[in-house]
């Protein structure tokens, strides 16, 4: 068994580099086939383990090679296989190969993306299924792991990947801008991270998650003194840094930054990492950190205040984009923070049965908006859209499956993983939970309303563009297609996985939560199932918020377009609120950008410049040359000059021997 | 092969070989001959690897012949698991800078090659005397090839910073000497195996500590003590850069393990907390120095300084960790992680200065406003210097992350706040890096010059692939290195725990 698990992650990095180094040699069709055929084998295997681990109850934890041996520690690369893991490595290879398939049509043209002058467009058909290979590859690194080293490897490889992959139309400075960004506010969580990293290396020794976690009991009273006379406690310490790091990886509030802009990459990554895979790592993250986050009720509270504002501000800014990508970002955001929410209550499971059904109906939604710019042209603008049903009738209905499951409609997929958080919010004894329940709770108003304003934009009412672009409408390849509707099956299907996932013990082991958070616990004993979810469906607030959302959205829209005129010119400074982004953007970039150049151009000039070359070396140079200037004068060559100090000399010495000496 | 001479060799071979290309003259093959003579000596080189036993920290290929036997000097060879990877990353080096140097240099190239390989057999000296004096006269002795290379192949400025670069170090040095004077009448031996074991009072061992201080602190070069490595860096050819970053750097950090440890325990443990002052201020405040640098090569030249605290750091957690936990376990993983970042220094600086030396050979400026869109003329060229670059930023899977990964994890042992900003690397470091890649190889073609490039040729390719299977192997699995470090690294832990004073 050893081998497939090996062999899983190994697939599709032998693809990327294949297509990567020799893309010019093996073609266009030699590029796409083999990283198909990569990530189709990590996917087919990925089943097989997931039967394997789910259905047979194996599990697996051993190490592939030692990376390092230091003293006692012993750092490795290897694998970790249980429920989570294999749940995870099927979502991820299986959206992957969707968009591998999907990717043949949306980057068939690249080449008209690129300028004349540049030879980018050459391979960057090759270049890009390259990448996406290597991400898959990283991504499992990332969920296979056992220890925290090949964690950070995972989590900042996959980060790179996102980087290449923002700016792959590397001639756009939005692009290019944008991907170091997302580098950047990547690395301010991966500080945290590391710390955090640090710190559990610290008291337990280890960086195996099995030793950590055994070794937990007995750091568990343990403080320390970060500021003077302050103690912390050691695991609130360690189960905030790791949040950091999730909070960068999960775009939370205020790391969030970096993913509206990641849009500036092509469609299918946007889908692929910036949806449904890489940013929910923070999520699978915590979730196997559960034994760590379950000891420490402060880091829990900032996890579901961090999460809840999340939730509901971010989905709020998702009402006044025009960007069809932005808007699906914005919801993006908005999800991840119900995912960290249910993090916070202590209902991992929720949490990360959210992350895979949002990982299918977002994917979804991502690929069905790619359909959408393709048959536009990339026009991207919904408001020079409309009425694209009649066009576009697959895309149409996936978007609509899509839309139905991420609004939390009951039947599909989102309805029932967003009802258990919100349910397990409730249920949370936490301080913050009440703050946390209103927020999440006014976000599904949010999230219908946003995402039935686009879908009605985009393919209901009038037809906004020009002639030209109707007259080439048409819905795209098979190859863009297709994938759609094999991501819409789960995107359906995958929510009534509710009674094994959450409300079963199918986490049981892998997933540890303290008795001290019930919310679970009450959920477990209110609901046995699907059908009981969606029997109470009628009667949670929840249900009829979405409905009111869904509504509001078509008849602002659709019957009384003026209201949202109205609207806007009434409430135009919340508009410029929101449409600024909370004026993030401007702050990050004043302070922290502003202020590092400012500080770094100070220290250069005072520091460098002035004090060490110019007094010290420089000066001491000067002064030298001083003192040999002055001492040039004496001198002077003249031979009588010379005899006249030699009498000076003796004179002063024999006025020494004879008047000073004897006292000494 | 070479039984008992073999670090002999590994001196004079090179040295001998670069008197051989004087001779040889500018007219015939001087260049394949200097690089038959480089390839020779790293292949002979690799037989210190492949004989070398990892257990233990005793000297191996040891060779003793009296030299001035009044002051008991000796001709003493001899190598550890600390200097022996030291003296392949300069054998390897050297190869390299033949390579980069074959079609760019066309002014008096016997005389380039002949320095290079000069300098190399010195190095190699420098990291295998086990006598005091022999030590001092290599280390001394290196400073001249280094000085020509600068003086008559560099840029503009150049005498400014050779006489700095000269200057600077040589004051460093002379200190050492007293220091070293000093010792040997205490010890009536300069053999550095007796330098280690003698006897000596606090106040000594401070003005001996703080002697070696800047002595090392020069080369490494640690805060604030640098500035004259940004200059030497500009001014130096490609090749000067390269051995100048990758190797040179490498004997301060050596020398603090060989000399300040060891010989002086207690003095290193009562002034730890400087050098880790030095060492932090070196990877925050030089951090955010190299962020608003305009020249590539400055830029490097200060992220090689931040990059090089992290090895000081490393080396100095043993006492901040022994104070907070009572023991040194623990302390073997920031040395550990010091060595592993020199190495990968060597690898990743070599690089970083390579890629630069490729665009100035096309553009003649260092200027970063001169460049843009790179990528669209040399895509080859822009995904090595991508991944040198993301090497820079210690990402991991590169050899860059092993040394950092290990200091921070250590440093935490020893304090939050070390450990706090220490990790700030991984912020300001990105930041610099990223930004130059951004503005040089990323964006549209900026201009008319980086229209006209041309991607690097087979001889560039060879040498930026090399250097990435390295980056990449050490990152992927550092354990042979760390291996064969290990007992070595053991045992300084053992001598700087060891008190010295007299009673």
């Amino acid at each position: 068994m050893e081998s497939i698990y090996l062999a899983i992650p190994l697939s599709a990095l032998v693809g990327s580099i294949i297509a990567g180094l020799f893309g010019s040699v093996i073609g266009r069709k030699g590029a796409h086939t083999i990283t198909l055929l990569g990530v189709g084998v990590s996917c087919v295997l990925s089943f097989i383990v997931l039967k394997h681990v789910a259905i047979d109850g194996n599990t697996f934890n051993g190490d592939v090679y030692t990376w390092a041996q230091v003293a006692d520690t012993k750092f490795a690369i290897g694998f970790m296989i249980d429920r989570l893991t294999s749940m995870m490595m099927v979502v991820v290879t299986f959206v992957s190969l969707m968009v591998h398939v999907y990717t043949i049509g949306y980057m068939k043209d690249d080449k008209h993306n690129w300028p004349k002058d540049s030879r980018g467009g050459d391979n960057s058909y090759q270049r890009f299924f390259s990448y996406i290979s290597l991400f898959t590859f990283s991504m499992l690194m990332l969920v296979m792991s056992n220890n925290f080293m090949q964690l950070f490897f995972g989590w900042e490889a996959v980060g790179l990947v996102s980087y290449l992959l923002i700016g792959f139309w590397s001639t756009r400075d939005t692009a290019i801008f944008a991907n170091m960004k997302a580098f950047l506010v990547n690395r301010v969580g991966d500080f945290g991270f590391l710390l955090g990293i640090a710190a559990i290396w610290t008291y337990t020794g280890s960086v195996d998650y099995k030793e950590v976690f055994e070794r937990l009991p007995s750091i568990q009273h343990i403080t320390m003194e970060i500021l003077p006379n302050q103690e912390w406690l050691l695991v609130s310490v360690i189960a905030i840094s790791l949040f950091i790091g999730a909070m960068g990886k999960s775009a939370q509030v205020p790391l969030h930054v970096w993913l509206p802009d990641s849009m500036e990459g092509p469609t299918p990554i946007s889908a692929l990492i910036h949806a449904a895979t890489m940013v929910t790592a923070g999520i699978f993250m915590v979730s196997r950190m559960s034994p760590i986050f379950e000891m420490s009720d402060t880091a829990l509270n900032l996890v579901l205040i961090i999460g809840a504002t999340t939730a509901f501000f971010m989905g709020l800014i998702g009402i006044v984009q025009n960007d069809i990508k932005r808007v699906v970002a914005y919801s993006t955001l908005s999800q991840l923070g119900y995912m960290t929410v249910a993090l916070g209550a202590s209902a991992y499971s929720a949490g990360v049965f959210h992350l895979m059904t949002h990982a299918f109906f977002k994917a979804l939604l991502f690929l069905a908006a790619g359909s959408v710019i393709i048959a536009m042209h990339h026009e991207q603008d919904i408001r020079k859209m409309g009425g694209l049903k009649k066009y576009l009738p697959i895309t149409y209905w996936t978007s609509l499956i899509g839309s139905l499951a991420l609004i939390g409609f009951p039947f599909f997929s989102g309805f029932f993983s967003k009802d258990l958080i919100i349910e397990a919010v409730h249920a949370s004894t936490l301080p913050s939970a009440q703050y946390a329940y209103w927020m999440v709770l006014l976000g599904v108003f949010v999230t219908a309303f946003y995402s039935f304003r686009m879908f009605f934009l985009v393919f209901h009412g009038e037809e906004r563009m020009d002639e030209e672009t109707k007259s080439h409408l048409h819905e795209p390849s098979k190859v863009v297609v297709y994938p759609l509707i094999a991501l819409a099956i789960p995107a359906i299907l995958s929510g009534y996985l509710v009674n094994p996932m959450v409300l079963g013990d199918f986490f049981e082991g892998v997933i540890h939560v303290d008795e001290v958070h019930p919310a679970m616990e009450t959920l477990k004993h209110h609901y046995h199932g699907a059908w009981d979810l969606l029997t109470h469906a009628i009667f949670t607030p929840a249900f009829w918020l979405a409905m009111s959302g869904l509504f509001s959205a078509w008849f602002i829209y659709m019957k009384k377009p003026s209201i949202a005129r109205f609207a806007y010119d009434k409430f135009r400074f919340i508009h410029t609120i929101l449409d600024k982004k909370y004026f993030a953007d401007e702050f990050n970039m004043t302070v922290f950008a502003g202020g590092a150049l400012a500080l770094g151009k100070g220290l250069w000039a005072v520091g460098d410049r002035f004090l060490i070359d110019g007094l010290m070396v420089n000066g001491t140079a000067k002064v030298t040359g001083w003192f040999a200037s002055i001492s040039r004068r004496i001198q002077t060559g003249y031979l009588y000059h010379y005899a006249f100090s030699i009498i000076l000399g003796v004179l002063a010495i024999m006025t020494w021997l004879l008047f000073g000496a004897k006292y000494v | 092969m070479f039984d008992g001479y073999l670090l002999s060799v590994l001196v004079w071979l090179p040295i001998l070989g670069g008197m051989l290309t004087l001779l040889i003259g500018d007219r015939f093959a001087t260049r394949p001959v200097a690089l038959i003579i480089s390839v020779v000596t790293f292949a002979i080189s690799l037989l210190l690897w492949t004989g070398f036993n990892a257990k233990g920290y005793q000297l191996q290929f040891v060779e003793l012949i009296p030299w001035i036997e009044n002051f008991k000097i000796n001709y003493h060879l001899g190598v550890d698991g600390i200097s022996m990877p030291l003296i392949l990353l300069n054998t390897f080096t050297t190869v390299l800078i033949v390579l980069a140097g074959w079609e760019v240099i066309k002014h008096k190239p016997s005389q380039y090659m002949a320095a290079f390989l000069i300098m190399e057999g010195i190095i190699n000296g420098v990291f295998a005397a086990q006598d005091a004096i022999l030590f001092y006269v290599f280390f001394e002795a290196m400073l001249i090839p280094m000085f020509i290379v600068i003086g008559i192949w560099g840029g503009d400025n150049r005498i400014y910073a050779t006489i700095k670069f000269f200057l600077y170090t040589f004051f460093g040095s002379v200190f050492m000497l007293v220091s070293l004077i000093y010792m040997y009448t205490q010890a009536n031996s300069f053999a550095i195996a007796d330098l280690h074991t003698v006897k000596l009072g606090m106040t000594p061992q401070i003005l001996i500590f703080l002697s070696f201080l800047i002595a090392f602190g020069v080369k490494v070069p640690m805060w604030p003590v640098h500035t004259w490595l940004p200059d030497a860096h500009v001014q130096a050819p490609t090749g000067g850069s390269v051995i100048l970053a990758a190797v040179m750097l490498k004997i301060g950090g050596y020398g603090f393990l060989r000399f300040s440890l060891p010989m002086v325990p207690d003095a290193s443990s009562e002034l730890a907390w400087l050098v880790i002052f030095m060492s932090l201020t070196a990877v925050v405040y030089i951090g955010f120095i190299a962020l608003v640098q305009s020249d590539m090569k400055k830029l490097v030249a200060y992220s090689s300084i931040a990059h090089m605290g992290f090895v000081t750091l490393g080396f100095f957690l043993l006492f901040p960790i022994i104070k907070a936990t009572g023991s040194s376990e623990g302390a073997l993983l920031g040395m550990q992680g010091g060595m592993v970042q020199m190495i990968s220094h060597g690898f990743i600086s070599g690089a970083m200065f390579l890629c630069i030396g490729v665009l100035y050979d096309r553009m003649h400026t260092r200027e970063i406003t001169a460049y843009g869109g790179i990528s669209n003329r040399m895509p080859w060229f822009a995904a090595f210097f991508v991944l040198f670059a993301m090497a820079n930023t210690g990402l991991p899977g590169t050899s860059g992350f092993v040394g950092e990964f290990m200091v921070i994890l250590a440093s935490f042992k020893a304090n939050f706040w070390i450990a706090f900003l220490g990790a700030t690397t991984l912020i300001v470091g990105a930041a610099y890096t990223l930004w130059l890649v951004k503005r040089v190889i990323f964006g549209a073609v900026a201009n008319d010059q980086v229209a006209k490039l041309n991607d690097i040729n087979k001889r560039e390719t060879l040498i930026l692939s090399i250097l990435a299977i390295f980056v990449l192997a050490v990152g992927l699995w550092p354990e042979p290195l760390i291996n064969v470090m290990n007992d070595s690294l053991v045992h300084v832990i053992d001598q700087a725990t060891t008190s010295k004073l007299v009673n």
